[in-house]
Formats: structure tokens, sequence, C-alpha cells
């Protein structure tokens, strides 16, 4: 028999002063500010406005701050505050061909219009730990170098020209969105990209490394990385117009990948995409590749049973705060639950021991 | 509207520091917009994620009307762009533009213009080192 209890009030009011204290950490060092996390954490900070689905960098540092540095906390936080905003609408399709590159690599071909700029990257760093950091010191200024500003358009327009890749042509149908409306599947291109742009990164990653080792291979070149800033246009009722109202940080990555062609067209590069908030190059070229394998239906492809490629298996794992829910869940009292299962078991027991002794008699 | 949205607030509030009298027409409300990219860079518009933004409507006396929509939580600077806006709609416009708007204007290209110099500096020189026969 079990009675229903309450309590446990002291203990968690107790249990959250101590996580502030240790929050705090030792406060003989001095305590990180917002604008630090924002400056400093950038990374993390970007992941946490992608994931969270709401570019506001000062948001997301408080939410890095207030979580220890757990980034699928600090998601969370920005998802119960986004659903506190009331929607005032949505804005004109970013023009990523107009992005301000602070970088953009193309894998696939060497000198291309705009040129192969690096950027603050990673890359090409030897990856040894640098002691210097450990530190403080003043940074050198980074060289700058007089540019005249030219147009840096996409990689894909090149060979959509020839006719080598294909075509993505403009359409104005209104998006659906996830955050409106139940995920619905078979879901169309536009819902699958909404849910891989707000999904984990590790997640992502992972999916788009199973499809590079065969699960679902899609030969995916890189064929532009682009990071940077882009103008936010919003259609203001009170003026009946558009208006750039800000700026957002932006990660876009096509995809160049193999096609065998089909009775109707011939054989041409197909894409997969990826556009993320922030500098996420990882997140967004692994979403371009699992964009690509879930493709195959409308490419003509075959299904090989390959998890990249399952759009239910994608579309239902990819959120990490519904995962995380779920998995996290299990920890809380499940007292009610627990004790049903242990009355059975114990009644299967003694039918199991009844049955036993009944044979040997 | 767009040179005083993108501002950053404490170089608005630097420029235009007294605020005129006005009624609030619409007092500021933090919300947000979702942003949209396309498939592919040119295809079918699909939701990206949201974006803070906070709106403001204000009436000067002489009944000019301002508007303004700016991203992020700033209240003041939603207020302050909406009455830069009203106040271009007045005799101070040339005032406006001249002290602040051309002044923003000018600083928000010097920022792109070293940002575009950093990424100039990071820009590959490919150089040939062995043609191989054709």
């Amino acid at each position: 028999m079990y009675v229903a209890v309450k309590g446990g009030e002291r203990a968690i009011d107790n249990a959250h002063a101590w996580l502030a204290e240790e929050r705090r950490g030792d406060p003989a060092v001095p305590e990180l500010t917002v604008a630090q996390i924002r400056e400093q954490m950038r990374l993390a900070v970007n992941r946490v406005m992608a994931e969270g689905s709401l570019y506001d960098p000062d948001l997301a540092a408080l939410a890095i701050k207030q979580s220890r540095g757990d980034l699928i906390e600090a998601v969370f936080l920005i998802r119960a505050y986004r659903t506190t905003l009331p929607r005032l609408g949505a804005s004109q399709p970013v023009d990523t061909a107009a992005m301000a590159v602070d970088r953009r690599v193309s894998a696939t071909f060497k000198d291309l219009p705009g040129g192969q700029v690096l950027g603050p990257t990673f890359d090409y760093t030897h990856r040894l730990l640098d002691f210097k950091l450990a530190a403080e010191g003043e940074v050198a200024a980074a060289p700058t170098q007089d540019t005249i500003p030219e147009p840096v358009p996409h990689v894909t327009g090149f060979l959509n020209r020839d006719g080598l890749i294909e075509a993505e042509p403009r359409d104005d149908t209104a998006p659906p969105d996830l955050t409106r409306e139940p995920l619905e599947l078979p879901a169309a291109r536009p819902l699958r990209l909404q849910a891989l742009a707000r999904g984990d990164e590790g997640f992502v990653l992972s999916l788009a490394y199973s499809t590079q080792r065969g699960y679902g291979r899609t030969h995916a070149f890189v064929g532009e990385l682009r990071i940077g800033r882009v103008a936010v246009e919003v259609d203001i009722p009170e003026l009946g117009f558009a208006v750039e109202i800000g700026e957002v940080e932006l990660t876009e990555c096509e995809t160049v990948n193999q096609f065998k062609g089909s009775k109707t067209e011939p054989p041409q590069f197909t894409r997969g995409y990826g556009l993320v908030f922030g500098q996420s190059e990882r997140k967004s070229i692994a979403m371009s590749l699992v964009d690509r394998a879930l493709r195959w239906k409308e490419l003509g492809e075959d299904f090989t049973g390959a998890p990249a490629q399952d759009e239910e298996f994608v579309l239902y794992h990819c959120d990490n705060i519904q995962a995380t829910g779920f998995l996290e869940h299990i920890k809380l009292p499940h007292y009610v639950d627990f004790q049903a299962e242990l009355e059975l078991v114990r009644r299967l027991r003694a039918e199991a021991a009844a049955a036993v002794q009944e044979a040997a008699e | 509207m767009a040179i005083l949205a993108k501002a950053p607030p404490a170089r608005l509030a630097e420029l235009l520091p007294d605020l005129a009298a006005h009624a609030v027409l619409r007092a500021p409300e933090t919300g947000a917009v979702m942003v949209r990219g396309r498939t592919g860079g040119t295809g079918a518009p699909f939701n990206l994620g949201e974006m803070t933004v906070t709106r403001c409507s204000v009436r000067l006396d002489c009944g000019a009307v301002g508007h303004a929509w700016v991203q992020g939580r700033d209240k003041a600077h939603a207020t302050r762009a909406a009455l830069a806006d009203s106040l271009m709609q007045t005799d101070a416009a040339p005032r406006i533009r001249a002290m602040v708007l051309e002044v923003l204007a000018a600083e928000a290209k010097a920022a792109r213009t070293a940002r575009a110099g950093k990424a100039a500096a990071t820009r590959v020189d490919f150089f040939t080192l062995v043609r191989g026969e054709d």
C-alpha cells in the first residue's frame, strides 16, 4: 500500500541556496560578468543562441552564467524565456549572398570571386595548449588590409549557371513553424531545416559523421562555408514597408553532393544546406550533410535504413531539450510506478515458486 | 529607422541625450521576431530562429508620430529611436540628420570597414609551386 506524501520543501530551498553558492565558486576569485561571458565565451554563447533558437547574446551569456556553464541547461533557460515573448512578426528571408563575410572558404574551387577568406579560425592552429593565455596580457591588434568591398557570390551560383547543380528556385510560400504547430511527418524541407537549425550540435554532428562513414553516404564537398553578418529586415505594419531592424551573425554551409540523375534529369550535383545562428561552423556543416541525407526521397534515392535518412528518427531526437527533459525526468520520484512494478514482480515470483513446488509434488 | 535601430544604444543616448516632450502611443514592448532563411540560400523560406526585438511608438506635441523597432531588449533605445523618427518629420529633421543619423551611419560604416579590413588580411593568395605538364 502506498500513501501519498508531500515534503522536501526545506530540502529544496537549501539545495538551491547551496547551488547559488557553488555557482559563485571561491569568493576569492573575481566573479564573472555577463559581458565577459558574452565577449570571451562567444562560441558557447553562439551555441546557446542557436539551440535555444533565440538570437540575443546578452541573454545567452546570462543563461550560461546561471547554468554554471552547462550549455544544455542554458539552452533550456533560453527556450523557457522565449515562450514568454509575444511574436511581433517574421523577417524577410535573410539575404546570405549580401553577407558581410568574416570568413568564406570553398573546398571545391580555389579561385573564386571574393576569394578564400580564412577569418578568425581555429584551422591551421596546432592544437597545443597556449600557456600564455593562463597569464593575463594584452592582445596585439589583428593585421588589417585596405580593401574595396566586392561582391561575394555563392559558389553554387556558378555551378547553377551551367546547370551542373540542381536549381534552388525561389519560392515565397510561408514556411511551417514547429514552435507553433506540432511537428508532423512527413516534414517538408523547410520544417526539417528549422528542426536541424535548433537541434543539438552533438547529435547532428554524429549523424553527419555516420553518413560520411557509409550510413546513407552522400559524397559531400563543402562548396562553400561563410560566416558573417546579415541584415534582418522586417515588414513594419505601422509603416507598410520593410525596414532593417538589426543584424545577426550567421554561419552558412552549402554542400555539393553526388547525384546519379534520373529519367527526367541528366546527372547533376545536388545540394545540402546548413544555416545556424552565430559562428557555428561544425554545426552548419553537419546540418547540411544531414539535410542532404534526409532528401533521399525527393531525389529518387534508395532508403538504405541509415539513421540519417530516417526523418522520424532525426527530427524526433535532435532536440536536446525534449531529449533531456524526458531522460532526466526518470530521476524524479516514481514511487507509485515503482511500487506497482514491485508488486507485480513479487506476484510473478510467488507464482513461479508455486509452479515449481507443484511440479515437484 | 534602420540606422537608429542598428545604432549601439549607448551611442544613440550620447548623441540624443534629451528626450523631447512626447506622448507614448505604444509603450516599449519586447517581443520576438522569427528570422527566416531560404533553403540553399535562394529557395523556399524556412524559420531559422527568433531574435529579441523591442518596439515603441511616440507622438510629439506637434502631432508628429514616430515608430521604432530595434533589435534587443533595450526599452530606452526603442523610445529614443522612435523619438528621433518623429523628430525627422518636423523642422528639426536637418539637425537630427546631421547630428545623429549621419554620425551613426559614418560610425557604422567605419566599424564595417575595419572588420572587412581584418577579413581581407586573412584572404589567401595562392602561388603555384610546380605546374603539372598538360
